[in-house]
């Protein structure tokens, strides 16, 4: 599938978004963090500006961007839909949520409440971004659990390298519990991704070159439809670089979940200010693999009309 | 809205004869024809005349060779395909904005251009390569199974079957109501075991396909051609070609390379 840059942007920072959303929530449900106004106007500005941000570059490959509110109202049957839906409400809690915070200096009672609620919305949203991809029988890659785990997982994980780091900067009392969400997430987002890359190798999906054609024997394509590519091939037949997927799971692996393990496990043990470096340094190195994840999951998964195209499995 | 008719009261659709098609293309383009100026037009091009040419087309015909591992034999087959306007038709449920739906009049599966956003997620959703992004217009595009000709009465009444059936110089497509048991195209799949594409994938296609007869004599003596010394994919994936990259991805594949 075509990697698009709007959508990697979009389902990263969002999730990213979200992530932080939920953990401010959790950490004030629990009193572990104090409704400090300084820290709460960052993590919020940080956390909704990424959710916001990441909502409209999914706008921009749209063909008709100027017509998105259309997609709030099917949320009978799509999951875009439910996905649009389950953002917009999601804001009013955050919002109310935010202004107890940053307007009022509470994060207890009432506001670790509307926390609470908007971090479930947090949690539907990243849920609904999930089944947008997992709903399609099209994509093997895609149509499995591990997908809705993954990308709830990803976003846990990046919120929580967000709030340590948010932390840290401000030097927040309690920074040995950010750091620990942080550091037993990145744990679980390796074993997930490990277990994600084990199933879409060792599985394909149902469908062949024979299932498509329903024609007896061996099929292969003799002669495609026409000379040049055309969009059916370009949006689901993606193929550049899938060659160098092994370096680029190696990447992962290095970017997105070795370095912030260390660099948050060696935070934990420091002091504040080398704490400050090395989660920054950890969720900077976050940051830059969860792209290459992103890109990979779009990249590597295939789509079962190219067996019309000359592949013999999906 | 997307929410797909419990049922339809007619299941309209085509029948492809696999035996007799000769892979001639003209029913995409008597079907490119009709359609830029149908419900769905214009259907755009971009550089008809470039080195790249490419363009939105309902009708798209492959060329498969099968092999008999039993017997060692081969043969061509031609395979027209295009929108199965399925029951449970994913392309449909998927739509955010409601601009794609099913008809419950004759089950036709269409977009409403007005409406569409162009997110492209139907043509994910969709197994069959129906659902084409048009770059121009910014909107999904669909065979419409000539909606605007089967009940255009001012033509006449012969010619009220879809552009790619009136155009079929052999008569490999048949339309008509696959839902009546009784119908000339229902007969035609009951009595060649006509099949539906993919059923695995759940979308119960109206569309029918009948398969190749079986060949009449004993196969061929001397079965040749091995894998080595068959003819090149017209579109090689697998060669080093990247001119369609762009800038960031040329450097990252070239970066990956070393």
């Amino acid at each position: 599938m075509h990697p698009a840059k709007s959508v990697i942007l979009f389902t990263t920072a969002s999730g990213a978004g979200y992530g932080l959303l939920i953990w401010l929530a959790l950490f004030s449900a629990t009193g572990t963090i104090a409704p400090d106004r300084g820290f709460g106007f960052a993590a919020f500005v940080l956390s909704l500006g990424l959710v916001t941000g990441g909502l409209l570059s999914s706008t921009l490959h749209l063909g008709h961007p100027e017509r998105a509110w259309r997609a709030m109202s099917q949320w009978r049957t799509s999951w875009l839909s439910r996905e649009g839906v389950a953002a917009l409400l999601t804001y009013a809690p955050a919002l109310l949520f935010a202004a107890a915070w940053v307007l009022f200096g509470t994060n207890s009672g009432i506001a670790a409440f509307l926390g609470l609620i908007a971090a479930a919305m947090a949690l539907v949203t990243i849920y609904c971004t999930a089944m947008i991809y997992a709903s399609l029988r099209t994509v093997h890659a895609w149509h499995n659990i591990w997908t809705r785990i993954g990308y709830m997982t990803y976003g846990l994980m990046t919120g929580a390298a967000l709030m340590a780091l948010t932390g840290s900067l401000w030097g927040v009392a309690r920074l040995d519990s950010l750091l620990g969400a942080a550091i037993v997430t990145t744990a679980l987002g390796y074993m997930v991704k490990w277990r994600y890359w084990r199933f879409i190798d060792g599985t394909s999906s149902a469908s062949t070159a024979e299932t498509a054609t329903r024609l007896k024997g061996d099929v292969r394509l003799l002669e495609a439809p026409h000379t040049e590519a055309n969009y059916l091939m370009t949006e689901m037949g993606f193929q550049i670089a899938r060659d160098h997927s092994a370096k680029l799971r190696r990447a992962t692996l290095v970017f997105c979940f070795a370095v912030p393990f260390v660099a948050f496990l060696l935070a934990y043990a420091a002091g504040p200010v080398l704490a400050a470096i090395l989660t920054l340094l950890g969720t900077l190195s976050m940051a830059a693999g969860i792209l290459v994840e992103r890109w990979l999951f779009f990249a590597e998964a295939k789509h079962v009309v190219m067996l019309y195209y000359g592949e013999k499995t999906a | 809205m997307t929410d797909l008719p419990d049922r339809t009261e007619r299941k309209l659709g085509l029948v492809i004869d696999l035996d007799i098609c000769v892979g001639c293309h003209a029913c995409a383009v008597n079907c490119k024809e009709w359609n830029a100026g149908g419900h769905s037009g214009p259907l755009t091009d971009t550089a008809p005349y470039g080195d790249s040419p490419s363009g939105v087309w309902f009708n798209r015909i492959h060329t498969f060779e099968v092999n008999d591992p039993e017997t060692g034999t081969g043969r061509t087959v031609h395979f027209p395909k295009s929108c199965l306007h399925c029951e449970d038709a994913p392309c449909v449920t998927v739509c955010p904005t409601g601009a794609s739906y099913k008809r419950e009049e004759d089950g036709i599966v269409l977009v409403n251009a007005d409406t569409c956003i162009g997110c492209k997620l139907c043509s994910w959703a969709c197994p069959y390569g129906a659902r084409e992004y048009d770059e121009t217009e910014g909107v999904m595009k669909k065979c419409t199974l000539c909606v605007d000709k089967i009940y255009n009465d001012s033509l006449p009444e012969e010619s009220r079957v879809p552009a790619c059936v009136s155009t079929c110089p052999v008569g490999a497509r048949s339309f008509g109501d696959l839902g009546d048991p009784d119908s000339d195209v229902s007969r035609l799949v009951e009595a060649r075991g006509g099949v539906a594409l993919m059923p695995e994938q759940d979308t119960k296609p109206v569309n029918r396909y009948l398969p190749p007869r079986a060949r009449k004599g004993p196969p061929p003596q001397e079965a040749s051609g091995t894998s080595e010394d068959r003819a090149p994919r017209m579109l090689n994936h697998d060669s080093g070609e990247r001119d369609g990259a762009g800038l960031i991805a040329r450097w990252i594949d070239r970066a990956l390379s070393n």
